[in-house]
Parts: C-alpha cells; sequence; structure tokens
C-alpha cells in the first residue's frame, strides 16, 4: 500500500470508523460519504498533501473509493 | 401558460402528432419552434430576456472553449522548451483568462435575474435601513414583469456554461440547438433543471415512436394532471381561505392548514413534474427525476436528496463545493484549526458554505424575508441533525428501533410534519406573523374544530372530501408500489391491455374529479412564479 | 407489429371517446323535475315544424302565450321558441336556426330582452344554448353570449362543464338517461296555480335609460332577417309587472316601431289590459311576473283576434295533417291542466308535493 493510500484511509476513517474503506468502492454511490464528508476530506487531504482540489475535480469516480481518492492525489501532484 | 390551459393541451397533442409525422432531422427545430411559441404567448418582451441569455452563453461558452483549446496547443507546441513549473504557471494564467469570461458571463445573467427579481426586494431594503438612520428613505423601487420560469432557464443555462469552462463536455456549436436548450418550453414552468449532458441527447435526436414509450408517457402526464388538477386545485380554495385570515384561522386551523398546503404543494409540484417528464418521455426525451418520495425521508437531509433534486444538486455542484474547497475557504479552514481546535475548525468552510447555500435557496424561492428566513431555518436544523447523528447512532445501537416498519413510519411522519411547519413561512405575510402562528397550534387548544363542522366550512364539501382522501390514498399506494415508473412499466411488461385500460382509466378520473372549469379558478402553478 | 399497435392505439382511443360520451350524457343535466326550462329548446325539433306564427324571447313568452290556445280558438298553429332570461341575440339566433326549418308568416318579439346589452349568467347560457342543434347560429350563439368565465370547448363537450356533477346525481338523471319527456304545449309552460301580485316592489330610478347599441343591433337584424323571408315581425312587451318596464323604454321601443312602421303592442297599456280582461288578481301564479294558464289562454284570445283580422293570418283549421298534431297536444294540455288541478286540491301545489317548499 501506497503511503498516500494509507494515509488518506486514516483520514476517511476519522470520518466514518465502521467502514472498511480499504475495499469499500462505493462510497458515494452506497451514500456513505454525504457532501459534508466530502468537503471535510477534501479540506483535510488538501492540508496533507498541499494539493489544490478543485470542484470540478468532485466527481462520484474520484470519490467512490480510497484507491480513487489516492490516484486523484498523485494526478494532482504531478501537474 | 399554464399545463391546464386548453391552448396547450392543444397544442400539446399537435405537436405529439407532428413531432413524429415530419423527418427527424427536423425534430428539433420543430421543439424550439415549439418553444418560442410557448414563450412568446406569455409576453413578447420575455422572448429578449431568453434570448439575451442564450445569445451570451453562446458566444462566451465558445469564446472560452477556443481558448483552452490554443492554450493546450500552445503548452502541446512548447512540450520540450518548457520547464514543469513554466507549463504549470502557463496554464494557471490560461485558465484565469478563461474564468474572467465566465465570471462576466455569470454576473451579465445573474445581474439580470438580481435586477428584476430582487431590485424591489433590495430597494426597499435599502429605505428601511435609511430610515433607521434618520434619513428618508426614498430610492425608487423597480417593478418588472418576472419573465416565466427565468429561475429555472437561468440556472440551467449558467450550469452548462460553469461544466464548458470545467471541460467537463465541450460546448454546443450550434446557436440554435443550444436555444432549444435553454428554452425547452416544458421545463419553462416547474422545471426540472437539467444538465446538458443528460438533456441534449434526446433533445437533438429526431426520435423513433415507440408505442411502448409513448403509451408510459401519456400516463405519466395523465398522472401528473391527475394530481394537479383533482388534487392540488381542489383543496387550494381552503388553504387560500386558511392563509389568508391568519386572525380567524389559527391554532388546530394553522396546523390543519400545513397539512392541506403539504398536500396541495407536494400534488402541484410533482404533477407539474410528471407532466414534464411525461412529455418528454412520450417525445423520446428523457429527463432528470426531481422527486423520490420526499415524504418517506427518514430526516431533513435526506428529504433534501428527495424533494426537487434537480435544484439542489445545483446547489451542490455550482454553490456548496465550489465555495466550500475554495482557497480563501481552505486559508480559513486552516485558520480556525490552529484558533478554535481540530474538531471545531475542519467544520468551519461546511457550516458557512451550508449557511450561504441555503440563503441562496430562500432566495430562489422568493425575493422575500420569509424565504430568507425559511432557507436559514433548513440551514440551522440540517447543522444541528447533522451534529446529533452520532447520539442517534449510539441510541439506536443501545434500542435496535430503527429499521423496524413502526419507526420508519414514525420518522416519515416526523419528516413530513417538520417542513410543513417551515413551509409555514411559505405562507403567510411575514416572519413575525409566521412565528405568531406557529405558537398559537399550541396553545389555542380549539381542537373542537376537528369534529364540530368547521372543516366543512372551508369551501371544501364532502364530495371534496372524498376525493382528497381518495386521491392521498391513491399517491400514498402509488409510492409505496415503489417509483411510478417502475410500476408503470412492470405494468405494461406484464400485460399492454391492463396498461391500457390503466390509460383510459386515469383519463376518466382527470376528465371527471378534476377541478376545473366554472366554479374553480384554474390556479397557477406555485412553483412557476419563483 | 406496427398494424397491431395502431389498432390498439385506435382501440384505446375509441373506448375513452365512448365511455367519455356516456359519461357525458349521464353528467348533463336532464331538466325533469326541477328547472324544466332547460328542456324547451331542444324540444322544438319534436314539433312538427309547420308554424305560422313564432315566438321568441324569454319567459314573458313561453308563460304568457298558449299555442293550444291559438290552434283551437283561431285554427293558428304557433311554437314559442322561448328560454329563461332570453337575450336578444339568443333570440335572434334561434330565429335563424327556426328558418333552417320552417318559413313562419309571423315573428311575435317579447322586447324585454332590449335591457341587456351584454352576457348575464352562465346558467341561462345554458338552457338557452344547448338544446340548439349544431349549426352556424349555434356558434354564434355562444360566441355572443359567453360571460368571461365561460369556454367555447365546454359547448362542443358539456362534459367540461358538467363533470363535477358526479356528486349531485340523482335517480332523474338515469330514468331520463336515453330520452328526456318533457311536457310542453307548442313551447308553452303550463302553470294552473293562482298567486295574486300584491306589493309590487317599485321601480327603482336608473342613471341611463338608453338601449345599448349590441341590442338596437340584434332587433335591426331580426327586423332584417324577417323582412328578406317575406316574414311579418310584431314586438310586443308582455303583461308583466315585474320585471319593472320603463316609460323611458317603452317610448324608445315606440318611435323604432313608427320608424320601421312594425306593429307594437304593449299588453301593460291600461287599455291593453282593458282588452284582454288581464286581471292580476287571477290571472298570475308568481304575484305578477308570470301568467298563469288563465293569463295565457285570455292573451292568446286577444292575440289569435289580433292575428286573424289586422294581420291577416289564416285560419288552418282545415288541414288535416295539422289537426293531427294539436290534437295529441291538445289532450296532454289538457290531462297536465287536470293534473295541476288535482294537485292542488289535495297538495295545495301542483307539483304534487306531500308537503309544501
Amino acid at each position: 500500500m501506497s503511503e498516500t493510500l494509507s494515509t488518506i484511509i486514516e483520514i476517511l476513517q476519522d470520518l466514518h470508523e465502521d467502514v472498511d474503506f480499504e475495499t469499500e468502492n462505493k462510497l458515494i454511490d452506497n451514500k456513505i460519504l454525504d457532501s459534508f464528508d466530502i468537503v471535510t476530506l477534501i479540506s483535510e487531504l488538501s492540508n496533507e498533501f498541499d494539493v489544490t482540489i478543485p470542484a470540478d475535480k468532485i466527481i462520484p469516480e474520484n470519490f467512490n473509493s480510497a484507491q480513487a481518492l489516492a490516484n486523484m492525489i498523485e494526478e494532482l501532484e504531478d501537474e | 401558460m399554464l399545463f391546464t390551459d386548453s391552448l396547450f393541451i392543444f397544442g400539446l397533442i399537435a405537436l405529439f402528432i407532428l413531432y413524429f409525422a415530419i423527418a427527424k432531422k427536423y425534430r428539433w427545430m420543430l421543439l424550439l419552434g415549439a418553444s418560442i411559441a410557448f414563450y412568446a404567448y406569455s409576453g413578447w418582451s420575455n422572448l429578449i430576456y431568453i434570448a439575451v441569455t442564450a445569445a451570451s452563453t453562446y458566444g462566451i461558452t465558445r469564446k472560452i472553449e477556443k481558448m483552452a483549446e490554443s492554450a493546450s496547443a500552445e503548452v502541446k507546441a512548447h512540450k520540450a522548451e518548457w520547464s514543469r513549473d513554466e507549463k504549470k504557471a502557463y496554464k494557471e494564467r490560461e485558465k484565469k483568462k478563461r474564468f474572467r469570461w465566465l465570471v462576466l458571463l455569470l454576473v451579465l445573467n445573474f445581474g439580470i435575474l438580481a435586477v428584476i427579481k430582487y431590485g424591489a426586494f433590495t430597494m426597499r431594503n435599502v429605505n428601511s435601513v435609511m430610515g433607521w438612520f434618520g434619513r428618508e428613505g426614498n430610492l425608487p423601487v423597480p417593478q418588472f414583469l418576472l419573465p416565466m420560469g427565468i429561475s429555472f432557464y437561468l440556472f440551467q443555462t449558467m450550469g452548462y456554461a460553469i461544466d464548458v469552462y470545467r471541460e467537463k463536455y465541450s460546448c454546443e456549436k450550434n446557436f440554435a440547438k443550444l436555444a432549444l436548450f435553454v428554452s425547452f418550453f416544458p421545463q419553462l414552468i416547474q422545471g426540472p433543471i437539467s444538465r446538458y449532458n443528460e438533456l441534449s441527447e434526446g433533445l437533438y435526436a429526431g426520435n423513433d415512436f415507440e408505442s411502448k414509450r409513448v403509451m408510459l408517457g401519456v400516463q405519466r402526464i395523465l398522472w401528473g394532471y391527475f394530481k394537479k388538477v383533482a388534487l392540488a386545485d381542489r383543496i387550494l380554495p381552503a388553504v387560500t381561505m386558511l392563509i389568508s385570515d391568519s386572525e380567524q384561522y389559527d391554532g388546530i386551523y394553522a396546523f390543519i392548514g400545513i397539512l392541506y398546503y403539504t398536500l396541495q404543494l407536494y400534488a402541484d409540484f410533482t404533477g407539474g413534474i410528471d407532466i414534464t417528464i411525461g412529455i418528454g418521455q412520450v417525445l423520446g426525451i428523457p429527463m432528470a427525476e426531481n422527486f423520490q418520495r420526499p415524504f418517506f425521508s427518514k430526516g431533513i437531509v435526506e428529504y433534501w436528496r428527495r424533494w426537487h433534486i434537480t435544484l439542489n444538486t445545483w446547489f451542490k455542484d455550482y454553490l456548496f463545493y465550489p465555495l466550500s474547497v475554495c482557497q480563501p475557504m481552505l486559508k480559513l479552514s486552516k485558520w480556525s484549526r490552529e484558533k478554535l481546535g481540530k474538531t471545531v475548525g475542519k467544520y468551519v468552510p461546511v457550516y458557512i458554505a451550508t449557511i450561504a447555500v441555503w440563503f441562496l435557496t430562500g432566495l430562489w424561492h422568493g425575493a422575500a424575508w420569509n424565504f430568507i428566513v425559511w432557507g436559514l431555518m433548513n440551514a440551522v436544523i440540517i447543522l444541528i441533525s447533522e451534529k446529533l447523528t452520532p447520539l442517534y447512532e449510539k441510541f439506536h445501537q443501545k434500542y435496535k428501533w430503527s429499521n423496524t416498519r413502526p419507526y420508519e413510519g414514525f420518522m416519515a411522519i416526523r419528516t413530513t410534519l417538520m417542513m410543513g411547519c417551515l413551509r409555514m413561512f411559505d405562507c403567510y405575510r411575514d416572519v413575525p406573523l409566521t412565528f405568531k402562528m406557529f405558537a398559537s397550534m399550541f396553545y389555542k387548544g380549539n381542537f373542537h374544530i376537528l369534529w364540530d363542522g368547521s372543516l366543512m366550512q372551508l369551501g371544501l364539501s364532502a364530495a371534496d372530501y372524498i376525493v382528497l382522501l381518495a386521491g392521498t390514498v391513491i399517491l400514498f399506494t402509488a409510492s409505496m408500489f415503489g417509483r411510478k415508473g417502475e410500476v408503470r412499466e412492470r405494468l405494461y411488461n406484464k400485460s399492454p391491455f391492463v396498461s391500457c385500460c390503466l390509460t383510459v382509466t386515469l383519463f376518466l378520473l382527470v376528465m371527471i374529479f378534476g377541478a376545473y372549469g366554472i366554479g374553480y379558478d384554474s390556479s397557477q402553478f406555485i412553483y412557476n412564479q419563483f | 407489429m406496427k398494424i397491431k399497435g395502431i389498432l390498439a392505439g385506435t382501440a384505446m382511443l375509441v373506448t375513452a371517446g365512448v365511455m367519455l360520451a356516456a359519461l357525458q350524457r349521464l353528467f348533463q343535466p336532464k331538466y325533469m323535475s326541477d328547472v324544466v326550462e332547460g328542456n324547451l329548446i331542444a324540444d322544438y325539433y319534436n314539433s312538427g315544424m309547420n308554424h305560422q306564427v313564432l315566438f321568441v324571447g324569454d319567459c314573458e313568452v313561453y308563460e304568457n302565450f298558449s299555442p293550444v290556445t291559438l290552434w283551437e280558438e283561431y285554427g293558428i298553429s304557433s311554437y314559442i321558441r322561448g328560454s329563461a332570461q332570453q337575450l336578444i341575440w339568443q333570440s335572434y339566433y334561434l330565429l335563424e336556426d327556426t328558418l333552417r326549418y320552417e318559413k313562419p308568416d309571423v315573428v311575435i318579439f317579447n322586447v324585454l330582452s332590449m335591457k341587456y346589452g351584454e352576457p348575464q349568467n352562465e346558467a341561462y347560457n345554458r338552457m338557452s344554448i344547448e338544446g340548439m342543434r349544431w349549426s352556424k347560429s349555434k356558434i354564434d350563439n355562444i360566441k355572443a353570449s359567453m360571460t368571461e368565465e365561460e369556454s367555447f370547448l365546454s359547448y362542443v363537450f358539456p362534459i367540461l362543464r358538467y363533470h363535477s356533477r358526479w356528486s349531485e346525481l340523482t335517480e332523474e338523471d338515469f330514468r331520463y338517461y336515453f330520452d328526456v319527456e318533457p311536457n310542453f304545449f307548442g313551447g308553452y309552460y303550463m302553470r294552473a296555480d293562482v298567486k295574486p301580485a300584491e306589493n309590487v316592489p317599485t321601480a327603482r330610478p336608473l342613471t341611463d335609460y338608453a338601449f345599448s347599441e349590441n341590442s338596437w343591433n340584434y332587433l335591426e337584424k331580426m327586423m332584417q332577417l324577417c323582412a328578406e323571408n317575406h316574414i311579418k315581425l310584431i314586438l310586443i312587451k308582455a303583461p308583466s309587472l315585474y320585471p319593472f318596464w320603463y316609460d323611458q323604454w317603452d317610448q324608445q321601443i315606440e318611435e323604432f316601431a313608427e320608424q320601421y312602421h312594425l306593429p307594437y303592442i304593449n299588453f301593460l297599456d291600461e287599455n291593453m289590459l282593458e282588452q284582454t280582461g288581464i286581471d292580476f288578481a287571477e290571472d298570475t301564479y308568481d304575484g305578477g311576473l308570470h301568467m298563469n294558464v288563465y293569463g295565457a289562454e285570455k292573451l292568446s284570445c286577444w292575440m289569435g283576434d289580433y292575428l286573424v283580422n289586422r294581420q291577416g293570418v289564416r285560419s288552418h283549421s282545415d288541414n288535416q295533417k295539422l289537426a293531427e298534431e294539436w290534437s295529441e297536444i291538445s289532450e296532454r294540455y289538457y290531462a297536465e291542466l287536470n293534473r295541476q288541478l288535482e294537485n292542488l286540491e289535495l297538495y295545495g301545489n301542483v307539483r304534487g308535493e306531500q308537503e309544501e317548499e
């Protein structure tokens, strides 16, 4: 597991302790994360990784799993 | 023009026939023509507003897209010579330029809305503030006739422009096609607020005549008319009576008013949406659903995910997220984390964005303090219930009630009543009166009106009550059977013949039990004034 | 597959249409036990359509003249195309409609409706118009008569108007579903009871006595239509004490009649009351608004004499076909008269209800 991914899971676990974020891949579709969680998550992520996550990145595909989030962060860091 | 005008109904039938009679490539043009005719009928001057929105959006989205294309071409051309940082800086610069164009477009369009919808309200408030400081507040209060459906088509079009800026999809190159997207007539009355990428394909393609789809569409239209004319229009006189004479009708009357208004608004609004989506279905144009059995929600947050969905997702995507993740907000979050501690600081952006969104949602519904207070009350309840969620969860873990039927029923009733109480702001003249009426429900104690025949004095006869009661049972049953679309589709798949019978039955129900004609004022749809 | 779909669709539309038509008939008022006047206009099409004299106008004709008397006493075949609060253009279009079927020698128009220049009342419109068969006259009539709240469409599809009667349906609506059985006698609505005219309300002065342009317009049109068809037009004002007939109104009609050489008979004149022998203590059933059968017969006697001796209307009593038609009507006429008299004796009212309303 990459370092980014484990950090993300840690942050997610903070939001919802009872969800298995390592396997869950329908965080949005199954309504586990609501809009409040997403905003909190973004503020945590930008704090942690020093990236800017613009509003147009907020689409289900980017937020459905911890892995998807990690991919998005890595992509943003690359730019 | 309203859905219930005979001109609309006959025009619609003519449109359906024409649509499938002409060559496929002309079909979208027919829709554009129908939309323009529909809009012109409600006033020629209104056409100017919608034309300005369509033209400015067309020009600027094309511009933004061209700028984006040339910028990426530029990056490609200098791929070798530019360093990563140079590229990044260039991209940022270019994006900022495009952003300025977008801002220009938004300011222009929302500016029009602000002036014609909110100009009078703003001026009146400025005048009264000046009054507090001892000055005579006598700035002119402008009065404009609100163009039909402006809040719907403007939001839909601006959403499109923002998406083009975000490069979610490429912009529409054909002005006439864009004009159709902006002005598509069934949506001008009560929404829904559609997304370009979801609507455009069905809108521009010449769709085939598919008997199953057309049948289901017609059923949905009739179902909408049933809700609208048999229920909403029938109960409307009682609602009007209850809320217009607050002196006489307080206490339990106010409670009855909440219930009646809930039924009236639900039947009117969802009925209008059913008609709109049904029209789309007949023509083969899928549209976004605006409701999902909202009164079965467990709480207010869920309710707002299921009631007027397209407006709320619009606010979420184009206001709530951008506002809560923008740079200043993140900085504020960082600052508050340091000063106020981690737990509180984390939530600052969410709270600010929530309050801003609900302030504007309130304002969207009407230029009056009633609506603003209504919006803010929603925000307060949402934030409180969000805070209480962990407590609830603990409680339910302990008692294991949460998944039982009775408890779900209790939650549904609670949601319905809570939203009904909030909606009182919608009804009464001003904010203090609303609070007074709300309080009167608890101390007035005039329960006797429930059985002493007072309810028969509200302009509703026994026959009206029978229709309303039966209608409510039908609505409830239809909701219980799952989403209507599925019910109708399942029925058709099982037996097209029974489906035909359903269509005929719905038609007859509307014709007989509709509250139309002499003695009934065909009321304006509640939501088309917003 | 496609043909099957079209067939199914057509079948569905036809079914819906048939069911709607069936329901429409059910919901339409039958006007049998209450406001029987609603059946007057349609009843014309059941008549022999062979009349020398045609009355048009409001209740001041259909309750004040008895065609049976005109036939029995003078051999004049007549018909009253009257309806409740018939407005002048409605009289005109009913005349047009009648001329599609027959050409009378004389048309008698009661001028009270000159006072209304604009559409008045939806319920009366319905009763005056719905009974007409479809023709251009009916369409024009609807357009001229509609109040602001009405729609043309609801005359074409009366279910749009009457659908809410589902909660008011009575046994009558089912009994007379296929056919109503109105009991009129050449368009005459009989009442045999007596209620003397007492305490007739005094008339309020008006600010403006001039008839509206619209009313004059239709009176002229009516005159033209009669002239074109070589029909003698006679204007009358029936002897109803109320609604009040103002002298100023009378004068305008006098002048008009003089200008165009039309006969005008105001039965309210002292002289006329003497000639007809109308006694408001005996000849009215509602205190002077309308004549009862005794008053109507008196007026008809005078009118028959006038038509024969002054207007040259010929007696047709030797016409076998007419005689047969009228004997059937007379028979019903006297049966109805007897029924009403019996009820008056037994119950004190003509309808034969157990208790006074």
